[in-house]
């Protein structure tokens, strides 16, 4: 135990003091010269960054996902058998999301596959809520506040997310419940006379997913927003137009790779989510990730769970993909 | 006919700063009107408040005669021309040209032959379908006159749209500027700290300094009669010289310098024994003969030979710079830096002004 600590603290920090003496050597002796990447870096740090960040790329984030994608293709095995004879490759895992079988075909898995789209299309209702309640928000900081409003705004956004996510899901549930504090207020003011089953009705769920990525669509729209020339704005103005017409031809245009990449980050990071949909969940819905979750904790069986995982995945990278096309969108300027 | 535009008792006011004081002022319709000043003198300000972006805190602002109190500036008959043209980078020319049509409702057809028409008239029929980034400077010019002229306003407003380009476009498109303005007849007024600029093109000048209008009146008008001491200051070179009034005569009066009694004009009638500053441009300096009383005596410190002119900047006994431009036909050969020159001017060439009481 204390070997593998030793080891993954260790190893990084012996690696980074390695090249940093190196670096400082090389400094030292001038041989840091020059315009190309390794002779501006030098060859130790030059060398560190395409390391460090080959490492990262690879074994953070690409050896895990193949990993998922092999055991996806693979049946459930006792340990004992596993690279045996039996470990052969097979869609059975994707077979079970649309059949409920590993073998028949008979029937279609009505409960995964509408779980599945109930997750996409909730998702982009998200995302379209999300945008809706950031876009005037974000316009107001880029275009019109002063500095010392920009700051206290900045800051009432952040700070609500120092509280966690299970926190904020179960603070919300309590809001929500039947015995709630909004249940308690319209009951007393005579509105309703029976409690409303909110979480039933999924309001909690929607809540809490809106809330839970504001700041992923607020921070690129507002980077978008906030590079946009405001005599633009006034032009379009004083030539005449009217307020939705500047929002709709000038700034919208402009922002549009903010756009993008905030409702990419949003929809993928809902559709993705799991505390909210395990807390906030409605009994009568069944979101897609906690049947995933399920997959590997209640059935014990991480290929089918690698196999749905990954479906959601794909679709997920297929939408964006199809959504930035229609709107002539690059990758490259998304990232803008 | 009404005024193009009424400034009546206009003051902009942000917290403490006042960006405009009690600006009064009378434009026509066609003509074309400068404000000039240094920059932070409050004309952008008084542009702004024109064309409708701030509400005057106090006074009124009056187009056509009506009065623009509460109108937008997309209701105004006005457009107005960006420093830095605000041109709609995601459109094309023409789109960018029809821009105000489109917002106006105008059917397609009848938006495509005007934009059509008004590439014409900037000369740029070949370039309607171009990305706006890929013309030059002075096509991205005329696409914003183009522009704002598109809507039809009675009054273009322009704030310094020629500060970005090169010494040579300038020139060339203050008198394309002109022409536009002829042609079409409307109103134009213009914003400027360049008094080259406002001088050669308009009809009217107003100069302005820290929120105030000094004074208004064409080129010769704020060049040769000044009546402040900033307008005489800031529109062309000027050497100023104190002094105090010791006696009037008639239009001219005589001032005790430390320089020697000097006398000039008196427009604003400053009687003896007030403060005063005397006024001479560097081109009514001449020379005098050595050993004469008349003029003052200064060291050379520096000569620029300009050909027709030269330019001699003179120390004289008080430690003060004094530019003298002198003819060619004055000067027998170009004074040496460090010679002893005597200058003069003939007393009705310079110009008495009260001396502000801040200085």
């Amino acid at each position: 135990m204390s070997g593998s600590l030793a080891f993954v603290f260790g190893l990084p920090l012996a690696v980074v003091v390695f090249f940093f003496a190196l670096a400082a050597y090389e400094r030292r002796t001038g041989v840091a010269v020059g315009g190309g990447f390794f002779q501006r870096n030098g060859l130790a740090i030059g060398l560190y960054l395409v390391l460090a960040v080959g490492f990262w790329a690879f074994f953070i984030i690409l050896l895990p996902q193949l990993a998922m994608v092999d055991m996806s293709f693979r049946p459930k095995l006792p340990p004992s058998q596993m690279g045996g004879p039996k470990d052969l490759y097979t869609l059975e895992n994707y077979r079970y999301f649309l059949f409920g079988s590993t073998t028949s075909t008979a029937e279609w898995n009505w409960l995964h596959i509408k779980a599945f789209f109930l997750t996409i299309g909730v998702s982009i209702v998200i995302t379209l809520i999300n945008f809706a309640i950031c876009y005037p928000l974000a316009f107001h900081m880029a275009q019109s506040a002063t500095a010392a409003r920009l700051r206290v705004l900045l800051l009432l956004l952040i700070l609500p997310y120092w509280v966690n996510e299970i926190l904020r899901a179960f603070a919300f549930r309590v809001l929500l419940s039947s015995g709630g504090i909004i249940n308690q207020m319209l009951m007393g003011s005579g509105l309703t006379n029976e409690p409303i089953d909110f979480l039933g009705a999924d309001v909690g769920l929607y809540m809490g997913l809106s809330y839970a990525y504001l700041l992923m669509m607020i921070f690129p729209l507002y980077n978008a927003i906030e590079s946009l020339d405001k005599n633009q704005v006034e032009a379009a103005r004083d030539l005449g137009a009217p307020w939705w017409h500047i929002h709709a031809f000038i700034v919208l245009p402009h922002a549009k790779p903010g756009i993008a990449s905030g409702c990419t980050l949003v929809f993928m990071l809902t559709a993705g989510a799991l505390a909210a949909p395990l807390v906030l969940g409605g009994p009568r819905t069944l979101w897609f990730t906690p049947i995933v979750y399920d997959r590997f904790y209640q059935a014990f069986n991480w290929p089918q769970g690698a196999a749905y995982a990954f479906i959601l995945l794909v679709s997920c990278i297929i939408f964006v993909l199809v959504v930035l096309k229609a709107f002539r969108l690059s990758l490259g300027e998304i990232t803008r | 006919m009404a005024a193009a535009v009424e400034l009546e008792g206009v003051n902009v006011t942000f917290g403490d700063f006042v960006a405009v004081k009690e600006a009064n002022l009378t434009i026509e319709p066609g003509e074309f009107f400068s404000f000039l000043g240094p920059s932070g003198c409050g004309k952008t300000t008084l542009l702004r408040t024109i064309s409708g972006f701030i509400e005057p805190t106090r006074g009124q602002v009056r187009i056509g005669g009506a009065d623009m109190k509460g109108i937008g500036p997309n209701k105004r008959p006005t457009a107005l021309i960006f420093q830095n043209l605000a041109l709609f980078p995601m459109m094309t020319v023409a789109e960018n040209i029809g821009y105000g049509l489109r917002v106006r409702g105008v059917p397609r057809h009848e938006r495509d032959e005007k934009v059509k028409n008004l590439l014409i008239q900037v000369a740029l029929a070949e370039h309607g379908h171009k990305k706006v980034s890929e013309l030059s400077g002075g096509q991205k010019q005329r696409v914003a006159i183009a522009r704002a002229l598109a809507v039809e306003p009675s009054v273009l407003l322009l704030d310094e749209p020629l500060s970005a380009l090169d010494l040579k476009l300038r020139q060339h498109m203050r008198s394309e500027l002109r022409a536009i303005q002829k042609r079409v007849g409307i109103t134009f007024i213009y914003i400027t700290h360049d008094q080259g600029e406002a001088l050669t093109m308009s009809d009217r000048i107003a100069v302005m300094n820290a929120g105030v209008i000094e004074q208004v009146g064409d080129g010769r008008a704020v060049y040769a009669e000044p009546r402040t001491p900033f307008v005489a200051a800031f529109v062309g070179e000027n050497n100023q010289i104190r002094g105090r009034i010791t006696a009037r005569d008639g239009a001219m009066a005589t001032l005790e310098t430390p320089l020697g009694t000097l006398a000039g004009r008196n427009p604003v009638a400053l009687d003896v024994g007030q403060e005063a500053l005397l006024f001479v441009r560097p081109e009514v300096m001449q020379l005098r003969a050595n050993g004469t009383t008349a003029g003052f005596e200064g060291e050379t410190l520096d000569v620029a030979y300009e050909g027709s002119v030269t330019h001699v900047t003179l120390r004289v006994r008080t430690g003060q710079k004094v530019i003298a431009s002198l003819g060619a036909s004055a000067l027998a050969a170009l004074p040496t830096p460090g010679e002893t020159l005597r200058i003069g001017f003939r007393p009705e060439d310079a110009l008495l002004l009260a001396r502000p009481e801040r200085h």
